[in-house]
């Protein structure tokens, strides 16, 4: 018999991203503020995005990461603080003069133009000799499979192929840093997953450094090295996707990524890393202390994701259960939500079941056992 | 029975006709243009067709003569003096229509790019001097262009010259000036909604791409404009041709038009088929000239990329 091969689970969750990156900044962004008279549409943000990274700006409409994208492209200037790029301050540098080239939401195609004319807007003030231009726009537009369709007017194209027009036109600039404001939200689901597969594929292997905002968190999820969560104005959390989505700093940005279970709980002890906390419904609990922990009373939030609490079929058993009862189901065709009624908690749990063992067949108003591993529940501030 | 069964079915397919008739799109659309439609061919379509016909005969005294003829076009076309005449009509059109198209796009420009929340009340602005009579606009650069006028006793007032100059008033230059700023509001407002559709993100993407403000007018803001630039051309130099009113104002003996040799030939001189035979020649040019206005500026359109 072959020998089979042997995956070997991961010890810890903690997040590892897949690549090398380097630790040299190309984009520093310091005590950044940008004010319309007393609306503040960012309030003093700072970040550092690293070079060759593929980093998102994720929030809400009107959380100021457009604003954000196009203070760092030169459309809009900061009110106080200041935008680096590759080392060089950006203060007082029109967008024309700026190493960041944009992929605008609308695709901003020149209707006036073809395809090739397009691509080669930018290139044809280099005055480039003896057919370079030729050839790095063919380059281009191999890079976003776009081979042949250089003469087709803008008026021709799909929706999809805009979109690869507006890449090559800005991949074909060598810039230091590609700026993407919402660049697949105009696409259906279908296209749209499609193209998170190519635009990562793309990053990679040209290696530039890729600045996406978004409000989408599974595309963020998918596609960034670290992702930036923000809030009115805000940077709640900068993190690798693995750790936002498991170690949210707060309630809002646990409930921007996804679903949560939100537990309060009492605090018993608090020590260096870690802290023990009183729950209604899951008991004693000793968890990791965020390092955003601030202490407000004695009180404080555990999260537990839905698909972190496992349905115990028969006699099965598990060293750490809750017990409850279903009070509804809401089937999703893979998985089931099961809202699970415990005593003790003021909310009721919500449960995300595979649909494999037959979660999609459990009866409302069955008498249910969860188990959970106590690593799953994140301390967090309000 | 049999009657009835056999009348009943026709009846009603007429009824539906009709109302599919009535419901249909094209028969909507010419109800609703009909009544313009009338007016045009009764008062545009027919009389232009009676001119046509007047070209083609000839007069005597008060009797016309319908037998065919090509005389009227052969005086029209080789007279020295209407073929002057209309050479200077298509000269200050020209003229007129150029420099309006130029001073008009800035104004467009800065209403649309730059208007901000105002931009209605500039229009509006734009159109108060409507609210006189073309008369009494002529006649004020009349009052601006004379002997005593303003801009003489301006100039002599600063010790620029020191007698009144004769040059300002009674030429085609007069009639260029005036012309220019009459139409000026006809020319913003096309060229205003063009640029008004002209998507402000193009421009930033062209920034982005490393156009300075000026490449990137010329090379998007521009272009994309064209259509606005084309009618803008069209409205002022079409009726500018056949401008009488000006001319005899403002013209003097050098700013003669050909729409005053026309109308001499169907008053004072009474020969309706010269007369008729110059208008269809000043028609006809006009709409060579019109053609080769799109196709010119297209071209244009087509090098800046």
């Amino acid at each position: 018999m072959p020998e089979q091969p042997q995956i070997e689970r991961p010890q810890s969750d903690r997040a590892q991203s897949d690549r090398a990156q380097s630790d040299r900044a190309m984009i520093e962004i310091r005590n950044v503020t940008r004010s319309y008279g007393s609306f503040k549409a960012l309030d003093d943000a700072s970040l550092t995005i690293r070079e060759g990274e593929f980093f998102s700006l994720l929030g809400p409409s009107g959380c100021g990461k457009t604003t954000l994208l196009r203070m760092i492209a030169g459309f809009d200037n900061p009110t106080s603080g200041s935008i680096a790029v590759g080392g060089q301050p950006m203060e007082g540098i029109p967008a024309n003069r700026r190493p960041t080239n944009m992929v605008f939401q609308s695709y901003a195609i020149f209707p006036h133009l073809n395809v090739e004319q397009n691509v080669a807007y930018g290139l044809k003030r280099l005055k480039l000799q003896g057919g370079e231009e030729k050839r790095r726009v063919e380059e281009a537009l191999a890079q976003v499979s776009l081979t042949g369709l250089g003469k087709r007017l803008a008026t021709e194209l799909s929706g999809g192929q805009r979109q690869r027009v507006a890449l090559a036109r800005a991949l074909v600039m060598r810039p230091k840093v590609l700026l993407l404001d919402e660049p697949l939200s105009a696409l259906d689901k279908k296209l749209r997953e499609q193209m998170q597969v190519e635009l990562r594929r793309l990053q990679q292997a040209v290696g530039i450094t890729f600045v996406l905002v978004t409000h989408d968190q599974y595309e963020a999820l998918a596609m960034s090295d670290r992702i930036a969560v923000m809030f009115g104005g805000r940077i709640a959390q900068v993190a690798s996707p693995k750790e936002i989505y498991q170690r949210p700093v707060n309630r809002q940005v646990a409930d921007f990524l996804g679903g949560m279970n939100f537990v309060k709980a009492e605090i018993v002890e608090e020590n260096g890393a870690s802290l023990i906390v009183d729950t209604l419904g899951f008991g004693r609990v000793k968890t990791d202390k965020p390092k955003a922990f601030v202490r407000n009373g004695g009180a404080a939030t555990l999260g537990i994701r839905p698909e972190r609490l496992r349905v115990l079929w028969d006699n099965a058993t598990a060293k750490f259960e809750v017990a409850g009862k279903v009070v509804e189901r809401h089937y999703f065709g893979e998985i089931t939500h099961l809202i699970v009624e415990i005593p003790g908690l003021e909310k009721p749990l919500s449960v995300t079941e595979t649909n494999d063992f037959g979660a999609d067949d459990i009866p409302v108003g069955t008498p249910i056992r969860l188990a959970y591993d106590p690593e799953a529940l994140v301390a967090m501030g309000d | 029975m049999t009657a009835a069964v056999e009348g009943s079915p026709p009846l009603r397919m007429t009824r539906a006709r009709r109302n599919a008739l009535l419901q249909s799109e094209p028969v909507q659309g010419f109800a609703l243009i009909s009544p313009t439609f009338l007016y045009a061919l009764i008062l545009l379509v027919l009389p232009i067709l009676v001119v046509i016909a007047h070209s083609f005969w000839t007069q005597h005294y008060l009797t016309i003569d319908r037998t065919f003829t090509l005389e009227n076009y052969r005086v029209a076309l080789t007279e020295p003096i209407y073929r002057d005449l209309l050479w200077r009509s298509l000269y200050i059109s020209l003229t007129v229509s150029l420099f309006t198209v130029i001073l008009a796009y800035p104004i467009a420009y800065f209403i649309s790019f730059h208007g901000g929340r105002h931009k209605s009340l500039w229009l509006f602005l734009i159109t108060i001097p409507f609210w006189t009579s073309y008369l009494l606009r002529v006649m004020s650069w009349k009052v601006i262009l004379g002997y005593n006028g303003v801009l003489n006793s301006g100039l002599m007032g600063l010790g620029i010259i020191d007698e009144p100059s004769t040059a300002l008033l009674y030429n085609s230059s007069a009639v260029i000036i005036t012309l220019t700023h009459a139409w000026a509001a006809f020319a913003i407002l096309p060229i205003f909604v063009s640029l008004e559709k002209v998507d402000r993100t193009l421009v930033e993407a062209a920034t982005d791409l490393g156009d300075g403000p000026l490449r990137s007018f010329l090379r998007v803001t521009l272009p994309l404009s064209a259509p606005g630039v084309i009618s803008a051309a069209l409205i002022v130099m079409i009726p500018t041709v056949g401008d009488y009113v000006t001319p005899k104002l403002v013209g003097g003996k050098d700013g003669v038009m050909i729409a005053n040799a026309i109308q001499a030939q169907f008053g004072k001189a009474a020969n309706w088929p010269l007369g008729a035979a110059l208008s269809v020649t000043t028609m006809l040019i006009v709409t060579l000239m019109a053609g080769a206005t799109v196709l010119i500026i297209r071209a244009l359109q087509r090098l800046a990329r």
